[in-house]
């Protein structure tokens, strides 16, 4: 079990085993978060997912071809410029079967994906049996795994990190016309195809970079995980950008270090668990879609729905007993409450004990209710509001009045106080007294 | 009742680089011999076709009868098997900017990271060029479109937010902001409120009235006489085209829908109850 002050060195990035793997794989997942994002628009993840696997076939040839030069065969430049290679032909495959078959795409991404693994599996077992050559730590592609880099290799991985976020920003209006509305776009004289190479393009660079720390399996979760949590929290592009390459940056950085802490782990499976952690978190609370806040919401809706109900119907019934009288506040028995609505005894129970706690309701015996003084004032309020909106879309917006009532419901509770304004404006002829109004439709009378 | 086009248009230079332009150059729309197929199986046929200028043109025809990809063929969007189409008098590549599109509204996810005022100021994406961003002035402009279509006040609206018909605006707005000469629209009037529809005529209204021609796809028959000045009857074929008038005939929508009972019986209702 490491130890605090290890902890702490590998997440300051100040042991030196372990500064680059960290740097890169943190480089690294600000690019995947900022390609991702495209990739997810353009609903194109599957297609990411056969690139990654159709690598490996191009990270063994190239291994047994530097090794047949005479190298020592385990150049990572190298080993990844074959991974680019069979992972480009891996798409072209795919794109030659949907345009010469029938075949839909998801089939000829299952191909394209299965065969092209299967492949490198195969000459991957079979480059290890190449005599004087140690093709040893080959299959951590398959995984990952943060070994230790030397400065060259960092190199590569931060430059075509970099170049990739930069282009992807660079391209952000380009890639937002060609992933919202492609017809339209081409319409615009926008090359969409062009578009849609380079858009494949930096999918492939962060893809194979991202092949030795994450390893082929996981890259396209890091590359999908990030966008997709990002757009819990907004509703805007750059935003979700920049939130998915902050996903995509964390989950690295936190991802290799625990890796590095505990080197059973391999690091692709901790980053994309770390990447897992933060889209449920995203899930869950982002205020923007998370699913808790829209319960709240919607909870707090219910609540005031039920108030207001409740309300209205309590000063209805205060406004039956005053029979065209001034309307005082007076007790009212439990039943002619529970007539009102189709409410159950128990609902109506549970309503009422939260107006007791928010001071509607009086003390009173059982069997009996009657509104507390702001109550009655809230009660008339509600009413009037209720009474205003129908009256309005009686002689504004042509609803049947058998219609009105429950329009009004649903309605009515969300009125802002602009929009009660802006009723009582409109009304101001038909109600000269603003006042609780009388009901612009007759109400059947529960005790009749 | 139609607007009879602006004389004094501006007229777009006419550099023919394909022979044999047997329409003059302020002609928005000229289709020769369009052959388009999707697998072999031909989708349109021998189209041949002159759009007038400032012309309210409603194109009517069966579900597959090619009216989308009439547009689409028009806009370079979809191989030609043959023929051409000419936008005042050159190809389309070359008059694009004046030229907007409004593809139909479900052929994008409306559940999209942007609100109305992104989607309407793509209409200045091709004005700005590469990798300029929307500056004030364009942004200034789409709320203008907006503000013609009557959702200014939705401008900072998510997309999902908006009802069916506020989406349809938004595409409307997106064409506006290009300023063009001709519209060619898919199926503005699919699914909308009453209101959007009765928004939607206005301004096509309006735009003919400022010489401008609009081509739209278009389902309902029974709105045909009141909406459109000249018409086109397609499946496959040109059935027939010209104004409406004279063109919306029973025998003409036989031969459009020919066979398909209960679209015929529509169609004779839809005939008896407009004034002709």
């Amino acid at each position: 079990m490491p130890d605090f002050s290890d902890i702490f060195e590998v997440l300051l990035l100040q042991n030196y085993n372990t500064r680059l793997v960290v740097l890169s794989t943190t480089l690294l997942g600000i690019a995947a978060g900022l390609v991702g994002s495209f990739l997810l628009l353009r609903k194109r993840s599957l297609m990411g997912d056969a690139l990654s696997h159709a690598t490996l076939p191009g990270i063994a040839i190239a291994f047994a071809v530097m090794v047949s030069f005479g190298g020592e065969g385990k150049s990572l430049p190298a080993l990844l410029l074959g991974a680019t290679i069979s992972g480009v032909a891996g798409i072209a495959t795919m794109l030659l079967i949907r345009n010469t078959t029938k075949l839909r795409d998801d089939v000829a991404m299952g191909f394209v994906l299965s065969v092209f693994f299967g492949v490198g599996v195969a000459s991957l077992r079979m480059v290890q049996d190449i005599p004087g050559a140690s093709a040893a730590g080959l299959e951590s592609f398959i995984y990952g795994k943060t070994a230790a880099m030397v400065a060259s290799d960092f190199l590569l991985i931060a430059l075509v990190a970099g170049a990739a976020s930069l282009l992807s920003l660079l391209f952000l209006k380009e890639f937002l016309i060609l992933c919202f509305d492609d017809g339209y776009a081409a319409s615009q004289g926008w090359p969409t195809l062009f578009l849609d190479i380079l858009l494949l393009g930096l999918v492939t660079a962060v893809t194979v970079i991202g092949l030795q720390a994450v390893g082929l399996i996981l890259v396209i979760a890091f590359l999908i995980t990030p966008p997709t949590a990002a757009r819990f929290w907004t509703q805007r592009l750059l935003p979700m950008l920049l939130i998915s390459a902050f996903i995509g940056g964390v989950s690295g950085w936190l991802g290799a270090s625990l890796s590095a802490l505990t080197p059973q782990l391999p690091a692709g499976a901790v980053i994309v668990l770390v990447a897992a952690v933060l889209f449920l978190v995203s899930l869950f609370f982002a205020p923007e879609r998370g699913v808790l806040p829209r319960f709240l919401n919607q909870a707090a809706l219910r609540r005031k729905e039920d108030r207001q109900h409740f309300l209205r119907a309590a000063y209805e019934i205060v406004e039956e007993q005053a029979s065209g009288g001034s309307v005082a506040n007076r007790s009212f028995p439990f039943e002619a409450l529970l007539a009102k609505r189709s409410w159950s005894p128990h609902q109506l129970r549970r309503i009422l004990r939260v107006a007791r706690r928010e001071d509607h309701l009086e003390p009173t015996p059982p069997g009996r209710l009657r509104l507390s003084e702001p109550g009655f004032g809230e009660a008339a309020r509600v009413t009037r509001n209720h009474r205003l909106w129908e009256t309005y879309l009686i002689q504004y917006a042509d609803v049947a009045p058998s219609h009105v009532d429950r329009d009004a419901d649903m309605v009515e509770h969300i009125l802002g106080a602009e929009l009660v304004r802006e009723l009582e404006a409109k009304l101001v002829g038909a109600l000269p007294d603003l006042s609780v109004p009388p009901s612009p439709h007759p109400f059947p009378s529960p005790s009749a | 009742m139609h607007t009879e086009s602006l004389s004094g248009q501006a007229v777009f230079p006419a550099k023919h680089t394909e022979p044999r332009p047997e329409h003059p150059p302020e002609v928005p729309l000229a289709i020769h011999d369009l052959t388009v197929a999707y697998h072999r199986k031909p989708v349109l046929w021998d189209i041949e076709l002159n759009i007038p200028e400032g012309k309210l043109v409603g194109i009517v025809g069966p579900n597959g009868a090619g009216k989308s990809t009439l547009l689409k063929a028009c806009l370079d969007l979809v191989p030609r098997t043959s023929g051409w189409a000419h936008i005042y008098g050159v190809p389309y590549r070359k008059a694009r900017h004046r030229v907007a599109y409004v593809p139909q509204r479900e052929s994008v996810d409306w559940d999209f990271p942007v609100n109305a005022l992104d989607v309407v100021a793509m209409g200045a994406y091709r004005r700005l060029g590469w990798f300029r961003r929307v500056n004030k002035t364009e942004t200034k402009r789409a709320m203008e479109a907006l503000d013609q279509v009557g959702i200014a006040h939705l401008a900072h609206r998510q997309i999902s937010q908006l009802s069916g018909g506020q989406q349809q605006r938004v595409f409307l707005a997106r064409a506006l902001m290009q300023d063009a000469d001709l519209y060619l629209m898919d199926e503005p009037f699919a699914a909308v409120d009453a209101a959007t529809e009765q928004a939607i005529v206005d301004l096509l209204r309006r735009l003919s009235g400022e010489g401008k021609t609009c081509l739209v796809v278009h389902h309902d028959l029974a709105t045909v006489t009141s909406y459109f000045d000249w018409i086109v009857l397609i499946n496959m074929r040109i059935v027939a085209a010209g104004p409406t008038a004279e063109t919306f005939s029973r025998e003409n929508l036989q031969k459009t829908y020919g066979g398909k009972l209960s679209l015929l019986e529509k169609a004779a209702e839809a005939l008896r109850s407009t004034p002709r």
